[in-house]
């Protein structure tokens, strides 16, 4: 290694020759070379204000909230410059769960992605896979059988609960509410075993297939999910109970991130955060898909616009959930869980191992260039009603088994691209409880 | 109205500025535009009552390296997604961006979440949008040289994940 030679930097030269981690560590002689404490920018490029650089005759504070700081719920970093305790400026950095999924999609098959999705929205996963799923068939022009069509929209509507519950539990907790917290996660519990007696896993579901999905539920669904249909609203009640009247809860919660309506569209706020600013758009019921439209259900708005109205509206949509799981499972039909063609959804595995056409049409559909493959040039956007708002999926084909591209929009980057407005001007304090009213999930963030 | 009736409308407004694209199989129809007028195209979307698209629901970029489209011709394709509130419908516009210059106007004054769709769309893609108040880098880190959802970007980087800056205890250190 020639490295002090040359006038190139060691990082320079490792750059060029291809070195290891380990070889570059050994190029550099002193600490003092070492890009642990030379490469690093010494300040983030964060909007300081001269007020705040003057160290001797400044009045201003800078406070760095997160990535790891609890009521954060995720890895979620915040710069707040404060007069006192009140925040003045404000900004945010994010992409520290950035996995790249994005990219990941342009090296697997349609088939593959669907446990991608598990991984954005952790909270519900079900409903990214039955969002990713409609995408796909759009772009493949085929509609799934009814009974398939009413799982989804049951398990979707289930995996809604356990995510507004959270929420409203964790906002609970951030005000020092935790029994809140402890009672929406022993339900959410009690919701998760049913989504597990259903395929298996808790939270990373894979549930969905293209044309279908994975298997049908088990003989004793119904009763699993009367049981919850009975039970839930008795917790709603309680949770309301134990909120609404509740001094400090009300008081640090009224009044704080106030977002007007006009506001809301305008940023691209959609969900629970838009329909409590009072503009009644929901995804199912605009523009229905899955059949949402055969069942007979409110969308639920608040006039206020802040934070209590944002937990509000979840209780709320909680009811019109648990209305339509009771009219979904009353006209759960019988029938195939699957498209029978075979060209596109794989075919059962039981199938597969003691019959040879099945064993084939899996093989195809497994083998690079024999699978699945929308039209090249194909593209759709298609947008399904996740919990915390519009996810949308734009895939484009270009004839392969593998898509060209696939965007996500996750409802939570445009709901968080509102935040460092909503707390300026407001004390720190306020600025956690409006994050977790936001309901913010770093793993749909980041992507 | 269907987006084939938004089309018309555009087309009967902006002549052959708009060109109309429609993607095989389902059948879902868009307009495609150069990027000098996208801006003017975008707000008669938004502000004429017919229209009254709202919200915008997501801005993205397309890299076409891999997948020539005779409508498009250039390296990158900006896609807006709208929608309105009003009337209940959506559209899709592209804007053709060449691959030498890869700019194009920003809608932040439109709709203001133009201002993270367009930061994504820049860290991902390298297509800077001249007038957004806040054009940093979103997801990747600050001095990240690449812009990984480009087609030549290989799936496992260029190296930059040894470079980064990280913390390593002082030698002796127990």
């Amino acid at each position: 290694m020639t490295a002090a030679k040359t006038t190139q930097t060691p990082a320079e030269a490792a750059g060029s020759a291809n070195l290891s981690p380990r070889e570059v560590e050994k190029l550099y002689k002193t600490q003092a070379q070492d890009p642990a404490y030379t490469g690093a920018p010494a300040e983030p490029r964060f909007f300081l204000s001269e007020e705040a650089e003057d160290e001797l005759g400044g009045k201003r504070m800078v406070l760095n909230m997160g990535p790891q700081h609890p009521a954060t719920h995720g890895t979620l970093r915040v710069l707040l410059e404060l007069e006192g305790e009140k925040i003045v400026r404000a900004d945010t950095e994010i992409g520290y769960l950035h996995t790249g999924f994005e990219k990941l999609a342009e090296y697997m098959t349609y088939h593959q992605w669907v446990t991608v999705t598990d991984r954005m929205n952790y909270m519900s996963a079900i409903n990214n896979n039955v969002g990713y799923a409609l995408a796909v068939e759009e772009l493949l022009q085929v509609e799934v059988p009814r009974r398939a069509q009413v799982l989804r929209v049951i398990l979707c509507e289930v995996s809604r609960l356990a995510d507004h519950i959270l929420c409203c539990g964790l906002q609970g907790m951030d005000m020092g509410a935790f029994s809140l917290m402890l009672w929406s996660f022993e339900r959410r519990e009690k919701i998760y075993d049913i989504i597990e007696a259903v395929c298996g896993a808790r939270l990373t579901t894979s549930y969905t297939r293209i044309g279908g999905i994975f298997r049908d539920v088990p003989e004793d669904f119904p009763q699993l999910i009367k049981k919850l249909l009975e039970e839930f609203p008795r917790f709603l009640d309680e949770f309301e109970e134990m909120a609404i009247g509740n001094r400090i809860l009300e008081d640090r919660l009224r009044g704080t991130g106030r977002i007007p309506p006009q506001d809301a569209v305008s940023w691209g706020l959609t969900g629970p955060i838009l329909r409590a600013s009072g503009v009644p758009y929901d995804v199912r019921k605009a523009r229905p898909y899955l059949g949402y439209d055969r069942y007979e259900f409110d969308v639920p708005t608040q006039a206020d616009g802040d934070s209590w109205a944002r937990l509000m509206q979840r209780l709320a949509e909680c009811r019109q959930s648990l209305r339509i799981i009771e009219q979904a499972l009353a006209d759960l039909p019988d029938g195939p869980v699957c498209v029978e063609n075979k060209k596109i959804a794989l075919p059962d595995k039981a199938e597969v191992f003691d019959n040879i056409e099945s064993l084939i049409h899996h093989f195809k559909l497994i083998m690079f260039g024999h699978g699945t493959a929308p039209p090249r040039g194909a593209e759709t956007y298609y947008a399904t009603e996740a919990p915390n708002g519009e996810l949308g999926f734009y895939i484009v084909a270009d004839g392969d088994m593998i898509p060209y591209k696939i965007r996500v929009r996750p409802p939570s980057i445009y709901n968080y691209a509102i935040f460092t407005k909503l707390i300026c001007g407001g004390l720190v304090s306020d600025a956690v409880a409006v994050l977790s009213s936001l309901n913010v999930i770093a793993g749909e963030l980041d992507r | 109205m269907t987006p084939e009736e938004i089309l018309q409308s555009l087309a009967g407004r902006f002549g052959d500025k708009v060109a109309s694209g429609k993607s095989p199989g389902n059948g879902r129809v868009f307009a495609v535009v150069d990027r000098e007028h996208v801006r003017p195209i975008l707000a008669h979307l938004r502000d004429d009552p017919a229209l009254a698209m709202d919200m915008l629901s997501d801005v993205t970029v397309v890299d076409h390296l891999r997948l020539e489209d005779p409508l498009v011709r250039e390296r990158f394709a900006v896609v807006y997604q709208l929608y309105s509130l009003r009337h209940n419908h959506r559209f899709q516009v592209k804007a053709r961006v060449p691959q030498d210059d890869p700019s194009a106007p920003s809608v932040f004054d439109l709709w203001k979440s133009a201002l993270w769709g367009e930061r994504e769309a820049y860290d991902m893609y390298g297509v800077e949008f001249e007038g957004n108040p806040d054009m940093r880098r979103l997801l990747m880190p600050e001095d990240y040289p690449g812009f990984p959802l480009r087609k030549d970007y290989p799936l496992r980087g260029r190296g930059e994940r040894d470079s980064f800056p990280q913390y390593r205890p002082p030698r002796g250190a127990t």
